[in-house]
Parts: C-alpha cells; structure tokens; sequence
C-alpha cells in the first residue's frame, strides 16, 4: 500500500487584487497553485520534491496533511482521507514547517518534549526512550535547558526535527529543513535522517532548494512547476535529462590563463585568474577528478563546489520539454 | 475507547496549560505589574459608571447599589471568559505567521487546542474587582429572598462565563474570513461586555432586543440584578427572563459552534 | 522625504485596510448607540444642571466624539517606535536624516486625519440619523475645530509616543500602554463628558493633557463651546502639544544615551 497517494489533485485559492486605476476596487481572481499533480510515495521511500518557489509544493505538503482540502482530486496520505482523518493521522505523520516553530518559544526545550509526548499521547517509558534517542543522534545534550529562543539556528531545526519525530511517525515530511543552515549542521541533519531511515523504514518527503539533500538524502526526485508535475524519476535521471552541472570554484596560489580541463566548461575568471569557476558534469566525473586535473596545472590554495540551483534545474526542464 | 481519548487529550492540554502558568510566573516583575494594571483597568471602569451617579441618584430604575451588581456580575462572567479563552484574538497573528498550521499537526480538535494553548493569568486581578464589585453590591442592598438571590447569582455567574467564552470564539470564528479583522470582533466581545455592565432598562427598543436576545448580554448582569433586588423589569426584558441563562448560554454557544465551523472549513477551503 | 509625502503615506497606509475601517465604524456606532442610551438617561433622570448639556448637546458629545475616536486612536497607544524599540531596529532610525519624531508624527497626522473620511464623518450621520440634528450652524465651529481635531490628533500620538519611548529603559511596556490607554481614554472624557465629572476628577484630569485630545475637540466642534473660550481651548491644546514634543525629543536623547551606553 502507498503511504502517499495523490490523484489528479487541484487546488485553486482567490487571490483580491487592486484594480489598475480604480483605487478602491478589488477583484478577485482564482489562482491554481496545483493543477492535476498524480504520484504516489511508497513505503520507506525518500523522495525529493522541488521546484521554484510559488511552485505550489507547500500547498501540496498541507493538503497532505489534511491542513487544507483539494479543489478537486484525491489525495490519501497512510491510506486515509487526511481531512476526515486528520486527528488520526496527526499521530501517524511528523511535519517539519522550516519557518514554523512547533517548539514554545519561552520555554526549556527539554518542556517542549515533554508536552509534545503528552499531545501525542505517548507512554512515559516510550517517550522517554525515544526522546533519549533523539537527543543523542541530533546532538542536542547541551541545550535541553536553555529557552527555545535563544537556540541558534541550526540547533533549533534539530530541535524541530526531534519534536517532530518524537512520535515515531511513518511518514516525515520536511519542508526546506536545512534553509539557512551552515555546512556542519546540514551535514549532522542529513546523516541522522539517512540514519533514521535506514533504521526504521521511515517514509520521507522533503522539498528543498539544496540539491545536496536530494543528493545526500533521496533516491527518488519530483521536480513540480507551476503546479504541474514536470518531472518523476531518479536524481541521476534527473541530472542527465537537464544535464545539471555542477561548478567547482579553485582559488589559486597565482593568477593563470584561464584553465583548460577536458570535461569542463570555464565560466569565467576573477581577480586576473586567481579564481577560476569550471562547470563539470557529475554524471561523467567527479570533483575530485577535475581537482587532480587543475593541480597538475596550478598550485590550488582554496577551493569550493557549487550544487546546482534547483531554480535553473527547473527552468532548464521546462524549456525542454516545450 | 472514546472515553480513554477523552482523558488522554486531558493530559495534553493540562501540560500546555502547566507551561504557560509557569512561564507566565517565571516573568515575576512583569506578571506582577501586568496584575496591577488588570485591577486598575477594573477600577477606572467602575469609576466609570460610579461617575454617571455623581449627576443622578437613580438610572434606568437602578440605583448605584444596584447598578453595582450589574457591574460585578458582568465582569466577574467577562474576566472569567477573557481568562479561559480571550487569547483566541490572537488567532489573525498565528494566520498571518503560517503558525495555526502546526496546530492541524496535532491529534487534538483544534479550538480545544487553541483554548488550552494559553491562559491569560493577568486577567485574575480584573475578576477580583468584579468580585468586589459584587461582594459590595449584596452588602448594601436589600435582598428579598437570599436563597433565591444566591441561586440566580450562581446561574449568572456560570451561565454568563459561557455566554461571554462563545462569543470569543465566534469573533474568532470570523477572524478565518478577516484580514486584519481583529478590531471588528474585538468590538463584538468589548461591545456586548460594555453592554452588559449598563442598566439594560436605558436601551431603546433595538438595543434591548440586540443586546437581550440576538446577543443575550443582559442575561448576564442585568436580569440577575432584577430578581435579586425582586424588581419587575422593563417592557421587553421582564425579570423572570433571568432563569433562561441557561437557554441564552446556549444559544450563545451555537452560534459560535456554526461560525467557527464555518470559519475552519473556509480556511481548508473546503466549500464556500 | 519630505513631510507632505509622509502625510500621505500615512493616508495611503491606512486606506488599504477597507475592512478595518468598517470594522472601526461599527465599533463606533455600537458604542455610541450604548452610550447615548446612557447619557440620555442620566440627562432625563438628573434634577441638577447637568453641567448645562441638552439632549442636543448630549448627543452632538457622544457621535462626535465617536467620530473622532478612530482618528486619536486612544485605545490603542501602541505605536510603530515601541516595536522598533523592542527590536532593536531604532538604532537604524536614529542613524536617518528625518528626526525620529517627525517621520513617525506626520505619519501619524496622515493616518488620522484619513480615518475622518470613513469612520467619522459616517459615525455623525448614523448619530443624526438616530437622534436628531446636532451640528452648529455657522462656519466658525469647523474652522476652529478643524484646528482643534488636527492639535488633538497630533497630541494624542504624542502621547502614546512618550509611552512608547519608555521602552528604553522598561523591558515590558504591555502593562504601562493598557493603563495608558484606560486611563486616558478616562480622563479624556469619553465614556462620560469631562464637565459632569465630579469637582476634584475634574481638577485632576485638567492637570493631565487627556481631556485635549477628546473633550477639547468635541467642544469646539459641536458649537458647545465658542468665541474666546474656543480659543482659549485651542491655546491649551497648543499648550501640552508644545509640552509633549519637548518630553519625546527628551526621551529620544536619554533613551539613545542609554542605548549607547548599554550598548541596545
């Protein structure tokens, strides 16, 4: 049985804007943020679910969760009707909003927890065990004390992820879960997801605008755009089709002539050539791979890999498919 | 198994409701002046009333006495309300932020969970005034029939908490359709508790049936008052109308269950 | 920018939000409904002089000082400087080359004198409507009360203005601006006309510049009181607003003292 079913699914919302010229009108204009997206999401899968923004992904994710109704479609999440069901399936789904705080801001975040496992009514010696868990593998020891204000950034998504998975969900959904996040903690948040995943069949559905979590963290991508599903297949499928590329900037002991690395693009030189940006496909080589080829022609001092930007991924497929 | 739900959604709302009163204790200097100035507010609104006395002796048939017990039934019923279910203004702010979403993500009703989410513990001192308000009023008038003044006083004082607490929701309730609307219902429950502190006998005839049957705010104060001082009461608000608190409560509560619905399904977008 | 564009601003600001405005309108009208009731019930059951109010008089206090409720917005000192204050975001507003004062009153005059259009001018018909024509004859009356309801918006602001700028030095100013407002919603006169106050309240409230924000304006505007005594009004009202904007320019340089000493 699918875990996400979702069919021919439209959502319309009105929009009220001015009217040119007359000050005091409005009208009121249907917009559809999904238009007949068709998918399913089977169990213990992990897949990605991009595209620009205003694509119509957050809409999607709360129609999923039984937060807003479909204009029309279907849409099942873990077998029921997520409206109707949606106190039920509070327990059975664990949702990450990156910009909205499940956590009480004034309080001890080790509180939030507690009040967490009462809300979802979990029995004390269960959540105390997985809360256990969850504060080893996300690291958050150090700061179960401290107000949930005061967290960084990057502890307070960890903080976000713990809460929501504190019921032991089937199904995760992450929406943008590591916007804002520095290198270190991206990292920690994606291991302990791959982890989670391996250990307990967790479902997972993540929108991103950081190709490496779909990278690090999904075998499966839907690329949706302007409400419309313009993509379902593989991330390296994915890669191929709109040929991605990835850019590896090199910062050099000296300036030098622009650089020549078979399989590489250059696209451009800074500072008379002391940093040199080359487009490589991934597909066909790594970054390792152009990095041994640049040593062999200048001395590399600094350098750094740029993911693709999912925006142009998107725009890249769309062009293509028209 | 719907019993065991029941007292397990209990536990959950007791911890959120735990948090806040120890969150809002913890802030000491800030808790105790936000008590002080929830009691003076009480006071200059008494003050209020007690000024249009200092030019008549007698309005709308009650004397100051009296109109002491109108006053302190209303806000002891309003403070209670504001108490238990007044941050429900708050729901335009967690519309606008997205927040409202993480309530749908709990396994709770949500106008259960968004009652339980705060308690607004300022509001204790306001009912103490009411309290003295009330206390002061049965000292200095003469009561007819105790038992009978003790019985519609304890009618009032649950029955018009109810009455008040719906029509926070149902302001609420409108909130899903207004934008930046929380003036509009603010008006509705400050209105109605403004209302029902007066002497409802001063009212003109579409007052008296707005604010005594369409939203029954002289139900709370002023009818009580009536059959605690044994007085008949005016043309269409006779005093015997006291004992059908309990029907207004009601009435009160199925408006704001109908708006409320309303105003969730309308945020789903689902139908209208 | 220059202050006319920051008047507008403050017009344009405000007429976006239609809905509010009926919202401030109805709220405006349910409580002037109620509070005629009261009034008038008091006016007919007093034996004394009643501070010399008439039925006429009585009802031209209660619409008109419900008209002009939205634009001093009395209930609601809290204003755009206690939230920057808060954030920490009036480090930038000092650092611009408005005066922190001024950009935020013209704002404010804007924003008032806006709502007069749809809540006030509404607010008089619906009340002579229902009661009965109350509006003066004569120019006089708007001319001066124009001036009048212009110092009083001004005033009021700056009122709340002053309460704002306490978050300087308060972490928590919640408190301190609904007791403001209660209090100056009060003394202002507007749930009961500042002359039927009793001797000492009234002395008390003159002390204060609450009653030039509501009672002064209304006088004027109604034709209650003229001449030299309307004047005399708007002297006063010059008065505090003087006053006023010396204790925020005050408060503006100790609060950026002590931001620069406790560092925001």
């Amino acid at each position: 049985m699918s875990v996400v079913e979702v069919d021919r699914l439209v959502r319309d919302f009105t929009v009220r804007e001015p009217v040119p010229g007359r000050r005091l009108r409005r009208r009121a204009r249907q917009v559809r943020a999904v238009d007949g997206l068709t998918f399913t999401v089977g169990p213990g899968e992990a897949v990605g679910y991009i595209g620009a923004n205003g694509a119509g992904k957050s809409t999607t994710i709360k129609m999923l969760a039984g937060i807003l109704v479909p204009t029309s479609g279907t849409v099942r999440t873990c077998g029921t009707d997520p409206v109707r069901a949606r106190r039920r399936l509070a327990r059975r789904i664990g949702v990450v909003f990156g910009q909205r705080s499940q956590l009480w801001w004034d309080l001890p975040l080790a509180e939030s927890y507690d009040i967490l496992a009462a809300i979802h009514r979990l029995e004390p010696a269960r959540a105390r065990r997985r809360r256990a868990e969850l504060v080893e593998e996300l690291e958050l020891g150090g700061f179960l004390a401290t107000p949930v204000r005061q967290l960084s950034l990057g502890q307070r998504m960890r903080a976000e992820v713990a809460a929501a998975l504190l019921h032991e969900p089937e199904l995760v959904v992450l929406d943008e879960p590591t916007i804002g996040l520095d290198v270190l903690s991206k990292q920690r948040l994606r291991e302990f997801l791959v982890h989670e995943r391996g250990s307990r069949g967790t479902t997972l559905l993540l929108t991103t605008h950081d190709m490496g979590d779909v990278e690090r963290l999904c075998e499966r991508v839907l690329v949706v755009d302007h409400g419309r599903l313009a993509y379902d297949g593989s991330l390296s499928g994915l890669a191929a089709t709109v040929a991605a590329e990835r850019v590896l900037v090199v910062d050099l002991a000296e300036p030098v002539a622009p650089l020549q690395v078979p399989g590489t693009r250059h696209l451009g030189s800074e500072g008379d050539g002391v940093r040199q940006h080359l487009a490589f496909d991934p597909t066909r080589t790594t970054a390792a791979a152009v990095l041994a080829q640049v040593q062999r022609a200048a001395e590399v001092r600094d350098l750094s890999v740029a993911e693709p930007d999912i925006e142009d991924v998107v725009r890249r497929l769309w062009s293509r498919s028209r | 198994m719907a019993e065991t739900t029941w007292r397990a959604d209990l536990t959950a709302y007791r911890a959120v409701l735990g948090s806040r009163v120890r969150a809002q204790a913890s802030y000491r200097t800030s808790f105790a002046t936000d008590l002080a100035t929830a009691f003076l507010v009480g006071v200059v609104e008494l003050a209020e009333t007690w000024v249009v006395f200092s030019q008549v002796d007698v309005l709308g048939g009650l004397s100051f006495a009296a109109v002491l017990l109108v006053f302190g039934l209303s806000n002891i019923c309003f403070a209670t309300a504001d108490l238990v279910v007044g941050h429900l203004d708050r729901l335009p702010r967690y519309i606008q932020a997205g927040t409202i979403d993480v309530f749908y993500l709990r396994p709770q009703p949500l106008l259960a969970q968004l009652v339980t989410s705060e308690i607004s513990l300022r509001r204790l001192t306001r009912i103490g005034v009411g309290v003295i308000a009330l206390v002061w009023g049965l000292s200095v008038n003469d009561v007819p029939d105790p038992a009978r003044a003790a019985a519609v006083v304890a009618l009032s004082l649950v029955f018009g908490t109810v009455v008040f607490a719906a029509q926070f929701v149902t302001a609420a309730g409108c909130q899903f359709w207004l934008v930046n609307g929380a003036e509009l219902t603010n008006s509705f429950t400050y209105g109605s508790s403004y209302a029902a502190s007066q002497p409802a006998s001063v009212f003109g005839t579409v007052l008296k049936l707005t604010f005594g049957y369409l939203v029954p705010a002289a139900f709370v104060g002023y009818l009580p008052t009536l059959v605690v001082l044994g007085l008949p009461g005016p043309s269409l608000l006779p005093a015997w109308l006291a004992w059908c608190l309990p029907l207004a409560a009601l009435w009160s509560c199925l408006v704001a269950g109908l708006v409320w619905r309303a105003g969730v399904r309308h945020y789903q977008g689902a139908g209208g | 920018m220059g202050t006319w564009q920051l008047v507008r601003a403050g017009f344009r600001q405000q007429s976006q939000y239609r809905l509010a405005m009926v919202a401030g309108l109805a709220t405006n009208c349910v409580f002037g409904f109620i509070r005629a009731s009261v009034l008038l019930a008091a006016l007919d059951a007093s034996t004394g002089a009643f501070a010399g109010y008439t039925r006429e008089s009585l009802a031209a206090y209660v619409w008109i000082s419900q008209a002009l409720l939205g634009a001093v917005l009395l209930m609601v000192p809290t204003t755009a400087v206690g939230e920057r204050i808060k954030t920490g975001d009036i480090a930038v507003d000092f650092l611009r080359p408005v005066s922190l004062l001024a950009g935020h009153l013209w704002m404010a005059l804007g924003r008032g004198l806006f709502t007069l259009l749809p809540r006030g001018v509404p607010a008089v018909v619906v009340g002579t409507l229902t009661v009965g024509w109350f509006l003066p004859g004569g120019v006089a009356p708007y001319l001066l009360g124009a001036v009048s309801v212009v110092l009083a918006v001004a005033g009021s602001y700056l009122g709340a203005h002053c309460v704002a700028l306490a978050g300087f030095w308060l972490v928590e100013t919640r408190g301190l601006n609904a007791l403001y407002g209660i209090v100056a919603t009060f003394l202002a006169g507007l749930f009961v006309p500042v002359d039927l106050f009793p001797g000492w309240l009234r002395g008390l409230a003159a002390l204060t510049p609450f009653p030039t924000f509501l009672q002064y304006p209304v006088d004027v505007l109604s034709g209650r009181v003229v001449g030299l005594d309307a004047w005399s009004h708007l002297a006063t009202q010059a008065g505090w607003l003087l006053g006023m904007l010396l204790l925020a320019q005050l408060l503006a340089t100790l609060g950026r003292r002590h931001l620069e000493v406790q560092g925001g």
